[in-house]
């Protein structure tokens, strides 16, 4: 279609050319999301490599002093007048040194075969008694070998840095211009390099309780750590493949691979819903109490809006308390002569639907606090058209305010719907997983989503490796989700051009 | 023709109050029987009646005096020291972060961000475990400084809201102010901070309110510490089999007394919500 033929069409028309366009560049869109993936590990090698060749060439090039920082740290900036700077490197290095001869290397040794001395129970010669004489503990091991390696890396960083900095140093003299003081790198600190200072926090406390404990479970899936291999009485160790093997096999009983099908496929079920019926009720109740002629808009959105401000955790045990057997639910089902239900503990059916539609009353104020805005930004002209047209409300909201909202607030919506995914409280607050009642389920209930699984694998059951390797499948299909959107939304991709 | 279109917007009306009313009561009487039956006197969880029949206070005053088996006061003081702790922690976090993302232009800027978003989407559960046992490395568990670095580390990855408000104001401040001889560090304390009241006030009350409502990282660090509980994982405990029957109304009572501060500074945020949420989120 050509612009002047755009022009022509009419507001709505327009409107639905530009959804449908929107959905037909999507398999593009895909295309690209994975070959920027590629892109950015291909970038990723070739900055290794240019950075290999850097360090060579820095060495083969450099001094004397250069060529002595390769071995002692800081000593080309410390030579140089630098002193201040090449203390810095200095120290870091010997710092590195010390962390590893007294803690690193010992775990650093173990952590191929995650320990091999098992804790034992020892006769004492001399007094008779039997007394524990521990042995490796392979979760410790994990934990420092983990941490250690991290702390490596950091390391390899500084000292690369180091010899680019000895490197540079060098050249200024030849050039004859003279290097900056302590002082006037620390100023730059808070203008050039600010990104440095403003990050430097947050960056470690992330590192030290975000990503360390991250990669951690991530490895723990490649072991055998469940409730028969608990250090520090027992070891455990590498197994590869086995843990994701385990959750994908089928058997006879109460297998994980029946127990992952099922679940995986009620969570893609709540989460379709859980979003969509938030969404759609949300709109239609915002449209209602933006109506112009609808007085009290204030009273009717602070009436839906002040349930977010009750903790979640309280307005969801309120409710599971209300929707129990005797109930105030059921009290009120009987007055009106309707035998009473049982909400949690019937039928996998009704379980499942009272989540759903508890999770409304949740989810829907979110829908209506956030919409509202972007409603009000819908251009009257399409309505006023579409009215001359003769079309109903019903046909305005199918035909334009839909269209028009799925159109600004998909990154919303998948959003939403991730979130939705990983809905522990609305669950584990509600139903806790039960009816309970299909036996071949292991270690889960009914309503139990992937999330909450994982949870009472690793807080009821111990069994650590397979919730690892939940969580990462988990991950796996948020992450895909979560970035598609990201590189599609337009704050992504026009953050330049915005103001 | 007139008066029939007048006539079926006043129908069309009066069906909205209508449905506006009837969900407007389905959605606020949970809130209203909790407060209801936090005064109840009688009976224990339920009662086979709506409206209760007798008020007291003895349910408030109980939580406050009977201290044995429940701490409440304690654990409220406990939540909210950690409150004002990790929010200090994460609302600088979260500025320094999103400030940086969103002004400053460096190498790697693009692969910060992509981890930052990656981090973010491993579901938070599978770490509490590695959390516990590094914290207990550090010997911190069963503390309080424990929750506040649980609740405020990794606080710097929820840049994404508070960047797209950043990405809002106009840069030509910036370059304004640099021309003028402002270093990058005083641009952000005097220029852009004063300019982001509502994402401002949006962040501080939000990772204020968080500790409020976290129940599962408590239990996990606290273990059967009771005394260093918060008033979220007291509740719970509250409403644990062997508790429920006896303690049910001053649970109710405690949920309620949790509730009105922060529905007050929720009543107080949700313009800044709303103004700063749909400046940096969705942009049509």
């Amino acid at each position: 279609m050509t612009f002047i033929e755009y022009k022509a069409l009419s507001p709505a028309e327009k409107v639905k050319y530009k959804v449908s366009e929107f959905f037909s560049r999507l398999p593009g869109l895909l295309g690209a999301f994975f070959a920027s993936i590629g892109k950015f590990f291909k970038n990723l090698g070739l900055n290794f490599v240019a950075g290999a060749k850097g360090f060579g060439s820095r060495f083969a090039n450099g001094d004397t002093a250069t060529k002595v920082s390769y071995i002692v740290m800081g000593f080309g900036n410390f030579t140089r007048g630098q002193v201040g700077k090449g203390l810095v490197f200095l120290a870091a290095e010997i710092a590195y040194i010390i962390f590893m001869a007294n803690f690193g290397l010992a775990y650093l040794n173990k952590f191929d075969t995650l320990g091999t001395v098992a804790q034992q129970q020892v006769k004492d010669p001399n007094s008779g008694r039997m007394v524990t004489v521990p042995g490796d503990n392979s979760m410790l091991i994990l934990l420092y070998g983990t941490m250690t390696i991290l702390i490596t890396i950091v390391f390899i960083g500084i000292y690369i840095g180091n010899t680019k900095s000895a490197y540079e140093c060098e050249q200024r003299i030849k050039a004859g211009k003279k290097s900056p003081t302590l002082k006037e790198e620390i100023d730059d600190l808070l203008d050039g390099k600010f990104h440095i200072t403003m990050l430097s926090l947050p960056v470690l406390l992330i590192s030290v309780f975000t990503i360390l404990p991250l990669v951690f479970m991530v490895l723990i899936a490649f072991t055998n750590y469940d409730k028969a291999h608990t250090p520090p009485a027992n070891l455990f160790k590498w197994v590869g493949l086995d843990t994701f093997r385990d959750v994908f096999k089928m058997s006879d009983g109460a297998s994980k691979g029946y127990t992952f099908v099922e679940l995986a496929k009620w969570t893609i079920v709540w989460a379709i819903f859980a979003t969509f019926t938030n969404y759609i009720v949300g709109i239609i109740l915002s449209l209602m109490i933006n109506k112009k002629s609808i007085k009290f808009k204030t009273l009717w959105r602070t009436l839906f809006v002040i349930t977010i401000a009750v903790p979640q955790f309280v307005s969801l045990l309120l409710m599971n308390q209300m929707l129990q057997d005797d109930g105030v639910v059921n009290v009120l089902l009987g007055y009106l002569g309707i035998s009473p239900i049982s909400f949690f503990n019937g039928t996998k059916l009704t379980a499942r639907i009272t989540v759903i539609v508890i999770n409304m009353w949740v989810g829907v104020p979110y829908t209506i606090l956030q919409t509202t805005g972007i409603l009000m930004n819908i251009p009257e002209d399409l309505y006023e058209s579409a009215r001359i047209d003769g079309a109903t409300p019903v046909v305005q909201f199918f035909e334009i305010t839909l269209p028009y909202m799925l159109f600004v607030t998909t990154p919303y919506l998948i959003q939403t719907f991730v979130g939705n995914i990983n809905n522990f409280n609305v669950i584990y607050l509600l139903t806790s997983g039960g009816p309970n009642k299909d036996a071949s389920l292991y270690q889960a209930g009914e309503t139990d989503i992937l999330v909450t699984w994982l949870f009472k694998l690793t807080l009821d059951n111990n069994d650590y490796n397979t919730a690892a390797a939940v969580g990462i499948l988990v991950f796996i299909v948020c992450a895909t989700l979560s970035l598609i959107t990201f590189n599609l939304s337009k704050s992504s991709r026009n953050e330049e051009e915005f103001s | 023709m007139i008066k029939s279109y007048k006539l079926s917007r006043t129908i069309s009306d009066i069906v909205i109050y209508v449905i506006l009313a009837v969900l407007g009561v389905i959605w606020v009487s949970p809130l209203v029987w909790l407060v209801l039956h936090s005064f109840r006197e009688e009976g224990g969880i339920t009662v086979p009646y709506i409206f209760p029949k007798h008020y007291t206070f003895d349910n408030y005053v109980k939580l406050f005096t009977d201290k044995e088996t429940f701490d409440y006061p304690r654990w409220f003081l406990n939540t909210f020291v950690i409150a004002v702790f990790s929010c200090v922690i994460s609302t600088l976090s979260i500025l320094m972060v999103s400030y940086t993302f969103s002004r400053l232009r460096f190498k790697s800027r693009k692969t910060f961000i992509n981890i930052g978003m990656v981090l973010g989407m491993f579901p938070g559960f599978m770490t509490m475990i590695a959390l516990y046992y590094l914290l207990k490395a550090m010997g911190l568990t069963q503390t309080l400084p424990a929750l506040v670095i649980c609740y405020s580390a990794g606080a710097g990855l929820g840049f994404a809201i508070s960047k797209g408000f950043f990405d809002t104001i106009p840069r030509a401040l910036d370059e304004a102010a640099t021309i003028d001889g402002a270093t990058r560090n005083q641009i952000f304390w005097k220029i852009i901070l004063p300019m982001s009241k509502p994402i401002l006030v949006y962040t501080i009350l939000t990772s204020f309110i968080g500790p409020w409502c976290d129940f599962i990282l408590v239990r996990i660090i606290m273990g059967d510490k009771r005394d260093n509980y918060t008033v979220a994982l007291g509740l719970q405990k509250m409403t644990d089999r062997e508790f429920v029957q006896r303690y049910f109304k001053q649970f109710l009572a405690g949920s309620v007394i949790v509730a009105i501060p922060i529905t007050i500074l929720f009543l107080k945020m949700q313009n800044y919500y709303v103004e700063g949420v749909t400046a940096g989120g969705v942009k049509g």
